[in-house]
């Protein structure tokens, strides 16, 4: 792009249509952050589309004033990935839930996250349907009540970092609606990375599952509940006093007390390290949670592989190198004809 | 040089003429029988006739060995006067088992010529076709009967070479092939030429000379006293090629998106009957086409819904029950306002059904199979060769009318080949894309006056940010809206611009008659069956004329009209009664219909009995 980028703001992100999401949603903050990352991102305002499905945060594209496209229930990484393969040069975000991307689009997630396409996922995990008014959904939690089943949860839940792992996702990363600097850091990350950026945000439900994930939300209680991930350093959490650490060796991981001036790595805290190429560690990392173990935060993973819109643009450019641009007379004859003279 | 370069000498037998020449080709489905079909079919068109074919293909891959379940059949109808179906009934049936032998003789006329490989006709393989006692008496009895060791033959004629028995025992089609070759006085050059470079080495050298074994057999053998010769078809002229449906149909798109400037991208996830235009599209990477094959059916919609929204021509391709899962994804595209073609190649149904045989039974499902009020533009080819020029028609109206369109072709047309006269590029009608870019006064549902059609604003325009979706949208600005006038309106207008694509639709010309007592109304791929019934109508006195439609929804202008010109009107389709539905309901007539669901085409005779019940002559 030769000429220079008018400088945007937040301002020019956000549209005119008035937010109508439940006063106290976690919502709310993911959209702002999101305002705040993207003028960073030195792209042209028009390049950007937001894609996404059926639920509280498939509102989402309305708000933004860029492209925009709402679809269908679960589909949206399909209808994202028709995009990004037309046009390798937009930048695709797409917004999903628990629900929409997990349960119903379950099948649409797997497969573009194992292709790679090169797009942002977001993906809204409030462990409730929202929209439909409280009922349970892929990743709430065994025996949890609401109002599909009275009687308590009896599906085991999926987690989505697992699912993402699983799938064969380049980048996974997990953060919390309402902490800013996580999320900003690693939607910044997610932009930069060069294939399908999947990422977990922890989303309070304030009507229907308010407080699944106040621990981690409360900046009083962050520091014990959550496990800030850095690439190079090692596993450690804690306030002063309680700083602890975590040891994964052989698929198991083990909390490791520490002192307050002990070198973890001495004591043997893992270090972590994003750019594995078997997705075992953090696999094991996807398994950590309360109450045993804090909630992993930042990047678990980026490994470089090909993208596929430009896997496909490969092949175009390919096959014009080798037979030319298509022609059309030629193909229409193809290699067999007869002429009937009149 | 050798027998094996395709020599051939001027036959010293006597020559009869015909007009027209039915051949079925059958055998197991590891036979080479669509091969065989096909190269006749080549050589037939080169030879100058007039052709019409129809393949038969078992559902399962490789059914077990010898059994009716694996039986594949070719038929190819050639002619020095005009033709538009395979033939009701074959001439001459070539059948290179028991099974094959079975299933076919019903489709034989009597006193037809059957060619059999005897040494395939053994207890066995009688028992695997549920023979309880040999049947060849009672064929013999019948009809002409040629028996050939066809096996022993092609393992002599491959003497020397290197293969296995088992490899050359596939050769046995060639034998055949040869022979009909010989019988029909068909040139052997052009397959030679093609087994050269089709096949290497031995086995290359192995399929010339079965080849031409089964040539001179015909000449040399007492069993055929004399050979055919059908001369070439008053043709118009021009540079022809063989094409069938699903080729021509990739074909179209090709130049759909040649015309329109505009990249093509489809998504598609494999099915039956459809399969082969993804298989042809993904050719073509070098003309810009990107073709995804989705992880389902749904992805594959929403996959080209997604490059439609980005600015490319959006198509999927499905049949049956592909396109109940594409519905849904379908619907947002029609509120969405995006053009979008989907081409659902029809089979035999409801549900998996009889996946590979032939049916259009999803007419309904495609005008109004979503939620709500969705009704979309429908359109039908009714020959291999019109599957080509619909899909140039069918982005057209999408384009134009920001819509979803549906083609309905189905498994005959996809599979049938005919002679394709090849359109000279330079006439197809050129209809360069406008996306639309300036910024002043522009909002996402602002409508042309004439088509209603929304502006097509796509992403990297700058200053065209707009958002869209499944919500209703507020008329003009685009927001999403709940205001209940509104939504009226937003149907409203969203029928209306539906029924305004009439504007470019040909009014329809009644063929045989303009007025009388009985019309036959029909739709697709049942054209050919239809006209001919017809002509054979006429000719034998009968007041009766046809119309075909192309254009499903909307109807062509004139049709009412014209139906009202008739006494009766009967619509003939392979379903139980869809097009008659639509036609009473849309114009108040009592139209009568002709139904068979029988995962065949209608042959000419069935099309003729149902014009003499109406007529009341039997």
């Amino acid at each position: 792009m030769a000429e220079p980028i008018e400088k945007l703001t937040k301002k020019d992100f956000e549209s005119d249509q008035e937010v109508r999401w439940c006063p106290g949603c976690g919502d709310y903050s993911v959209l702002a952050n999101v305002q705040r990352v993207l003028p960073e991102l030195g792209i042209p305002r028009e390049n950007f589309v937001f894609v996404s499905g059926i639920g509280c945060s498939s509102r989402f594209p309305y708000y933004m004033n860029t492209y925009g496209f709402h679809t269908i229930h679960g589909r949206a990484p399909a209808f994202a990935t028709g995009i990004k393969i037309s046009r390798p040069e937009l930048s695709v975000w797409v917004l999903t839930g628990d629900g929409d991307g997990l349960s119903i689009g379950g099948n649409h997630m797997l497969h573009v996250l194992r292709r790679n396409v090169n797009l942002q996922i977001l993906l809204f995990n409030n462990r409730i349907y929202g929209l439909t008014k409280g009922q349970f959904s892929p990743t709430s939690r065994m025996g949890v009540r609401n109002k599909s089943i009275p009687m308590g949860v009896i599906d085991n839940p999926l987690d989505p970092i697992a699912f993402a792992l699983g799938a064969g996702a380049t980048f996974v990363a997990r953060t919390v609606d309402v902490d800013a600097s996580s999320m900003q850091h690693v939607l910044r990350r997610a932009y930069e990375h060069k294939g399908t950026s999947f990422i977990e945000i922890l989303q309070n439900c304030v009507v229907y599952n308010d407080g699944e994930w106040a621990e981690i939300e409360d900046k009083k209680t962050r520091v014990e509940a959550g496990l800030p991930l850095e690439h190079g350093k090692p596993l450690v959490w804690g306030a002063r006093g309680r700083r602890r650490g975590i040891r994964i060796e052989h698929g198991v991981a083990q909390v490791i007390a520490l002192r307050d001036d002990e070198d973890p790595v001495a004591a043997g805290v893992t270090v972590h390290d994003e750019k594995l190429e078997s997705p075992g560690y953090a696999a094991v990392l996807a398994t950590l949670a309360p109450p045993t173990f804090p909630i992993p935060v930042g990047v678990l993973r980026e490994v470089e592989r090909p993208s596929y819109e430009m896997l496909l643009e490969g092949q175009v450019h390919d096959a014009i190198e080798a037979r030319g641009p298509g022609d059309l007379r030629k193909l229409l004859h193809g290699s067999d004809t007869w002429t009937i003279s009149g | 040089m050798s027998q094996s370069q395709g020599s051939v000498v001027a036959s010293h037998k006597p020559q009869e003429r015909l007009e027209r020449v039915a051949i079925r080709f059958a055998g197991d489905s590891g036979d080479g029988v669509q091969l065989t079909g096909t190269k006749f079919t080549e050589s037939t068109a080169l030879a100058g006739n007039d052709i019409s074919t129809f393949p038969d293909f078992p559902a399962e891959i490789r059914a077990p060995a010898g059994t009716l379940a694996g039986v594949s059949g070719y038929q190819i109808h050639f002619s020095s006067e005009d033709i538009r179906t395979p033939a009701d009934q074959a001439d001459v049936l070539v059948a290179f088992n028991p099974a094959a032998l079975r299933a076919s003789l019903a489709d034989l006329r009597r006193s037809g010529m059957v060619i059999i490989n005897t040494d395939a006709f053994t207890e066995k393989n009688l028992e695997r076709a549920g023979y309880q006692a040999d049947p060849l008496p009672d064929v013999r009895e019948r009809y002409r009967l040629v028996e050939i060791p066809m096996t022993r033959l092609t393992l002599e004629a491959v003497k020397g070479l290197s293969i296995s028995q088992r490899e050359a025992g596939r050769s046995k089609n060639f034998f055949a092939l040869g022979l009909m070759y010989w019988l029909y006085g068909r040139p052997t050059e052009a397959t030679v030429e093609w087994i050269k470079t089709r096949f290497d080495g031995e086995i290359g050298e192995a399929n010339c000379r079965v080849l031409m074994a089964g040539y001179h057999f015909g000449e040399t053998s007492e069993l055929f006293p004399v050979s055919f010769s059908v001369p070439g078809a008053k043709i118009q002229p021009g540079v022809y090629r063989n094409i069938t449906g699903n080729t021509a149909l990739a074909l179209g798109c090709v130049a759909a998106s040649v015309c329109m400037e505009r990249p093509l991208v489809m998504g598609a996830y494999p099915i039956t009957p459809a399969t082969e235009i993804l298989h042809e599209l993904a050719k073509h990477r070098n003309f810009g086409v990107k073709t995804f094959q989705a992880e389902d059916e749904i992805a594959a919609a929403a996959a080209a819904v997604g490059a439609s929204f980005a600015g490319m021509l959006g198509l999927t391709v499905t049949s049956g029950p592909g396109l109940l899962l594409k519905q849904e994804t379908i619907n947002l595209a029609f509120v969405a306002e995006l053009p979008l073609v989907i081409v659902d190649v029809q089979r035999a149904g409801p549900s998996t059904g009889l996946p590979t045989k032939e049916e259009q039974a999803d007419l309904l499902c495609a005008l109004y199979g979503r939620n709500s009020d969705s009704v979309l533009p429908i359109l039908a080819p009714a020959t291999p060769g019109e599957c080509f020029s619909v899909m140039l028609e069918a982005f057209r109206i999408a384009v134009d009318y920001m819509t979803p369109v549906i083609v309905l072709s189905d498994s005959y047309l996809a599979n049938s080949a005919e002679p394709w006269l090849i359109p000279d590029v330079d006439t197809l009608p050129r209809h360069p894309v406008q996306l639309r870019t300036e910024v002043e006064g522009f909002m996402p549902y602002l409508r042309n006056a004439e088509t209603l059609a929304r502006p097509w604003a796509v992403p990297g325009t700058p200053g065209l940010e707009h958002r869209i979706g499944g919500l209703e949208k507020q008329d003009g600005r685009g927001n999403v809206s709940y205001v209940p006038e509104n939504h009226q309106r937003m149907t409203d207008l969203r029928r209306e611009k539906i029924a305004r694509i009439v504007a470019g639709i040909a009014p329809v010309t009644p063929y045989g008659a303009d007025t009388g007592k009985l019309l036959v109304v029909g739709w697709g791929s049942t054209h050919g069956a239809i006209t001919s019934a017809v002509d054979e109508a006429r000719a034998a006195g009968h007041d009766v004329a046809s119309v075909h439609l192309r254009h499903l929804n909307p109807f062509a202008p004139n049709l009412g009209e014209v139906l009202r010109r008739f006494e009766h009107v009967l619509v003939a389709e392979l379903n139980m009664g869809q097009l008659s539905r639509l036609l009473r309901a849309e114009f108040l007539l009592p139209v009568e219909s002709l139904n068979k669901v029988q995962g065949q085409p209608f042959k000419i005779a069935d099309v003729r009995a149902g014009i003499e019940r109406i007529l009341g002559v039997a």
